[in-house]
């Protein structure tokens, strides 16, 4: 889709080159070909500055997990034969096969049913520059679960894993997962949610940092009722490659999802992609879904890819739609804030808050809302715009 | 005594292929307690006049001056134009999602009065003015412009007036689109606006029906992208009756009938 194009995008430019129902997915790395760049799923990123995650890497470290647990959750290191893992869904690329075939213990981190439990922050440092590790954490919302967890990603080095959220039924569970690595480090995630009867997931990703950041999001329902939410807040600088792959794969009736991401890019080689795809299977009735990505392109050499996908096999759902548009700064808001007094620096800030006002709104933790305002407000300071 | 002096101003607009002139040689000085009414057909170029005073970047000044108190106003930036004192009421205001009312209100207020006003007051006087011009409260807290109605624009446009205090207001077709409670509402904000101070208000209009509500001391025709006529009120009588025609050799009319 054009870069810098700020008419919405329309219906049919983008066609699937196969169905997202015939998407290949496994848990060993080897049923997986190394990509070359070339494949679909592929072609937006930069496989050179994967630390060759695609292709085979041994690790060479390991990433630190540490989880601050309020009362009642509980956090374990299992093994990875505890076969209460790889519940939420399969690896769908090779890099997650990779993860999957590779990490050696994993974190699973259980919120209590029927009780709402205090925000779980799970900080996951980094191997460490020129170092690769492989990881996998897993998320339990127990029936009538309510709760919070906030996954940290920091520090440096090439790091995949998959991260699972089961969300039973009559559960609710926010996520929040933000990206704030090291300016050289490289994340590949998959993130898999299945949710029971009922149940409701807010899910939020933001990415800020990193070098290479590509996070697949995928949304299963193994029940009525289902209803997902996925948020997504970045902030691309110059020579950053940020790669969101939401999946939302609706093969429940009467389920819900609506996907909102956002993105600023600024600076030469600043590279967001947004890959939406939304598949409302046979048996979905009554599903409802829209999707949505908005990109913001604050300086020349940035470039946005978005594009989003809507399959649908059945009529007999309550609605389905997408929009994506990728737009420069709006001059015409520029010149009302000014022409009531604001410096021009100070209307380019609150026109930028405000187009990430809507998501920062909505995330109920004030320690990671003012968090996100700083990191925000530093990032504009940063280009001096 | 503010004085807005405008002479022989020549604009021309960026269009696809060449520029293509617009103003061709505006005159007008307007001075604290004086309210100018700009009247003309459309495309005579009266909105060009208002957006090359506020400094939109779309319009490019090739010649004459335009000085606020003798200060150039065409060197200052869009914002310097508005903290001097000069002020805009937009024909079609702008929404900015994201950002509230209150928070735009205080930041402009803010910028032109030079420091943050004191909350409580401040708090009160946003109210009152909200009040005065018949402004849920709750308008308080939406984006700015988003979603509101014509007339709710309008509105907010003149709240903004009332609450900056401009030396120099100049206010582009704020009468369009609105219906008969809306323009009393609004026409009596600007007279509030104008018995509060020393202000000069450059009224710009199709029609002559907002004249009834706010008495101008000078009418001026503009066709052909210059002032053609200037007089009393009572040249707006005679436009009222007659129309554009004797400017612009077509029959368009100064009024809704």
């Amino acid at each position: 889709m054009a870069a810098l194009s700020t008419q919405p995008h329309s219906h049919g430019a983008v066609v699937p080159v196969a169905s997202r129902a015939e998407h290949f997915t496994s848990y060993d790395v080897d049923a997986f070909e190394v990509p070359g760049g070339r494949e679909e799923i592929w072609r937006f990123t930069p496989l050179k500055r994967l630390a060759g995650l695609h292709s085979g890497a041994a690790a060479t470290g390991s990433a630190a997990v540490e989880v601050n647990a309020p009362e009642g959750v509980t956090v374990e290191t299992v093994g990875r034969d505890d076969d209460r893992l790889g519940k939420a869904g399969v690896p769908g690329d090779r890099v997650a096969a990779q993860a999957y075939s590779s990490f050696s213990d994993a974190t699973i981190v259980t919120l209590p049913g029927d009780a709402k439990s205090e925000p779980a922050t799970v900080t996951v440092t980094g191997p460490g520059a020129g170092a690769v590790a492989y990881g996998h954490i897993q998320v339990k919302a127990s029936q009538f679960a309510e709760g919070t967890v906030i996954l940290d990603f920091r520090g440096s080095g090439a790091y995949a894993e998959n991260v699972e959220f089961l969300v039973a039924d009559g559960a609710h569970l926010t996520v929040i997962a933000i990206h704030d690595w090291a300016d050289d480090a490289v994340h590949v995630s998959q993130h898999h949610m299945k949710l029971g009867r009922d149940a409701t997931l807010r899910h939020t990703v933001v990415t800020l940092g990193g070098d290479v950041v590509r996070v697949t999001p995928v949304v299963q329902y193994a029940g009525r009722g289902g209803d997902a939410e996925l948020f997504g807040l970045y902030f691309a600088d110059a020579g950053q490659h940020q790669e969101h792959r939401p999946f939302i794969d609706h093969a429940q009736p009467n389920c819900r999802s609506n996907v909102v991401y956002k993105g600023a890019l600024q600076g030469d080689g600043a590279h967001a992609v947004w890959i939406g795809d939304v598949l409302i299977r046979v048996a979905a009735e009554g599903t409802e879904t829209f999707e949505l990505n908005r990109n913001l392109i604050l300086t020349d050499g940035a470039r946005a890819d978005s594009v989003p996908n809507l399959e649908i096999e059945t009529g007999e759902i309550e609605g389905a739609g997408h929009a994506s548009a990728t737009g420069r700064f709006d001059d015409e808001q520029l010149f009302y804030l000014q022409a009531r007094g604001i410096p021009e620096e100070q209307a380019r800030r609150l026109v930028v808050r405000g187009f990430f006002q809507e998501l920062i709104a909505k995330i109920a933790v004030p320690e990671v809302r003012e968090r996100l305002e700083a990191a925000i407000e530093a990032e504009l300071e940063a280009v001096g715009a | 005594m503010a004085t807005l002096e405008i002479k022989d101003l020549h604009v021309s607009v960026v269009s696809e292929d060449a520029p293509k002139e617009i103003l061709k040689g505006v005159d007008l000085t307007i001075k604290a307690g004086e309210t100018h009414a700009i009247m003309g057909p459309n495309g005579s170029g009266k909105s060009t006049l208002s957006y090359a005073i506020a400094g939109h970047p779309k319009y490019t000044i090739t010649s004459g001056t335009v000085t606020l108190d003798g200060e150039d106003v065409l060197e200052m930036s869009v914002d310097e134009r508005a903290r001097a004192g000069l002020f805009l009421a937009m024909q079609y205001p702008v929404e900015v999602p994201g950002v509230s009312m209150s928070n735009f209100l205080r930041t402009a207020a803010t910028a032109v009065r030079g420091e943050a006003p004191n909350l409580r007051h401040w708090v009160k006087e946003v109210k009152g003015a909200m009040a005065d011009l018949d402004i849920d409260p709750a308008f308080a807290e939406r984006s700015v412009n988003e979603g509101f109605s014509g007339g709710e624009k309008k509105r907010h446009e003149i709240l903004q007036l009332g609450l900056l205090q401009p030396k120099i207001a100049i206010l582009d077709e704020t009468d369009s689109g609105l219906d008969v409670d809306a323009l009393r509402v609004v026409s009596e904000g600007v007279n509030r606006y104008k018995a509060n101070g020393e202000v000069g208000v450059m009224l710009i209009t199709h029609y002559t029906r907002i004249l009834k509500y706010i008495q101008p001391d000078f009418v001026h025709v503009f066709a052909g992208g210059r002032i053609v006529e200037s007089g009393g009120r009572e040249l707006a009588d005679v436009l009222e009756s007659e129309g554009y025609v004797k400017y612009t050799g077509s029959k368009e009319a100064a009024t809704l009938s």
